[in-house]
């Protein structure tokens, strides 16, 4: 089976509708699938959902399909390092549903492992459980029981995501932290879109370090990525 | 004399052992990096990297090498990365032994508010919850007061919760103080700082 197309809008031919759920890699502007979201953008799809930890600045990432008004909801954990965004936001035309950042890993995962919900610590007793279903489980001290929420699995109907090498069948490998959303945004997608940097022949990558095995992968794009840097901090040299 | 930011950091330092693998928060937390001395400490970067490195110099910047504040930093010899949802798995897991974290307000029943204050801007509470969550122990570095001089050590915090009894230790400026049955006790003032003085300035009931 043949994986590999010419261009991201090639690799995006037929997946794209009105309303989708889409699940994207990245963590800031690190990682991010850069050259799929500006092929979403060119073909325009509307009332997107995307479950992405962040939204992007305005010219770059998700911010870009901002702009074009084409995302109706986000699912993150951390927004607003984006003008544009802020400015939906706050006059209503974009909802924002922010889950923990963990759970929404997590969500990922399970919903890309046939997990439909898990429970877990994290966020009881705040507002994110209000309307969740509450649940003991005898984990603390001597059996104590301690007070969990049930969060559901995320099933989307397209992933996208950026990884640095891949061979022809889509096995994946990210480089540094780059590698964030993008494992548990590719399993939780029912398609899988990956774009890398360098699409290599079958057996040039050592299986022992796959970090991502193709069967999670199905169309993937070769290109180049501006990769831009949203915070560039920086030590002096010590002078000798 | 109060304690100042990096005092508060280097007192937060002394939370610290050995062999510990740490989450540092944004703000005063990150300081607290300066201070570990000869201690083995591994950071951990919740966007995925255990074995954090100081910023990297000018030119040598990486777009793949972030922390969670979305800051250029640097490998060390014994940096692991991975995704998030090994990295929250950790954490929810409390396999990382400390979180040191800012605050907007604690209570007494080691409750925590810091991640949205109703009527603003609310950007989302990133990694914040889960960390409170999971970790091992939680220590809050904050000012004791804020702008208007009013106690960020409260009865009942009044802004929306990042976690409820989360809490265990708290550094200010004026001290350090323990989250207990019943309130919060005093471990130890800032020097110059009396019993009585942090007293005053702190709403929490002091056991």
């Amino acid at each position: 089976m043949q994986k590999i197309y010419d261009d991201a809008a090639s690799a995006l031919d037929g997946l794209l509708r009105d309303g989708m759920l889409i699940a994207a890699g990245g963590f800031g502007l690190c990682g991010i699938p850069e050259l799929l979201l500006s092929a979403i953008r060119d073909a325009g799809p509307k009332n997107l959902t995307f479950a992405s930890n962040n939204a992007g600045v305005d010219d770059f990432g998700i911010g870009i399909l901002l702009a074009t008004r084409q995302v109706s909801k986000m699912m993150s954990s951390y927004v607003g390092e984006n003008a544009e965004f802020m400015r939906q936001y706050l006059e209503g035309e974009l909802e924002v549903e922010f889950n923990p950042q963990g759970t929404l890993a997590e969500r990922m995962r399970a919903g890309g492992a046939g997990i439909p919900g898990f429970y877990t610590k994290t966020g009881v007793g705040t507002q994110i459980a209000e309307g969740k279903e509450h649940k003991d489980f005898p984990t603390g001290p001597d059996g104590a029981p301690e007070t969990y929420i049930l969060e559901r699995g995320i099933v989307a109907d397209l992933a996208i995501v950026k990884a640095w090498k891949a061979d022809d069948t889509g096995n994946l490998i990210f480089r540094k932290t780059a590698r964030n959303f993008n494992v548990p945004a590719a399993m939780c997608g029912r398609v899988c879109v990956a774009e890398v940097e360098e699409i290599v022949p079958r057996g040039s990558l050592d299986p022992d370090h796959i970090h991502l095995p193709g069967v999670y992968v199905h169309r993937l794009v070769q290109g180049d990525h501006e990769k831009r840097i949203e915070q560039r901090t920086t030590r002096k040299k010590e002078s000798a | 004399m109060p304690w100042d930011r990096n005092q508060m950091a280097e007192r937060a330092a002394q939370e610290l052992e050995d062999g510990m693998y740490v989450n540092l928060g944004i703000g005063i937390p990150t300081l607290v990096a300066n201070y570990t001395g000869d201690k083995d400490i591994t950071l951990q970067s919740e966007n995925g990297m255990l074995g954090m490195g100081p910023f990297p110099y000018e030119g040598d910047e990486d777009p793949d090498l972030i922390n969670a504040g979305k800051q250029t930093i640097t490998e060390l010899d014994r940096t692991a990365y991975f995704d998030s949802a090994t990295s929250f798995g950790m954490i929810r897991g409390g396999k990382i032994a400390v979180a040191i974290l800012g605050a907007m307000e604690v209570a007494e029943n080691g409750d925590l508010a810091n991640w949205m204050i109703p009527g603003k801007l609310v950007k989302g509470m990133g990694g914040a919850m889960d960390l409170v969550a999971g970790v091992g122990r939680v220590v809050v570095v904050m000012d004791h007061q804020n702008k208007k001089g009013e106690s960020k050590l409260l009865r009942a915090c009044t802004l929306p919760l990042t976690g409820t009894g989360v809490v265990d230790r708290v550094i200010t400026n004026l001290g350090v103080l323990d989250v207990v049955e019943g309130g919060l006790k005093i471990v130890e003032t800032a020097p110059g700082v009396t019993e009585d003085d942090l007293r005053a300035a702190t709403e929490a009931t002091i056991v």
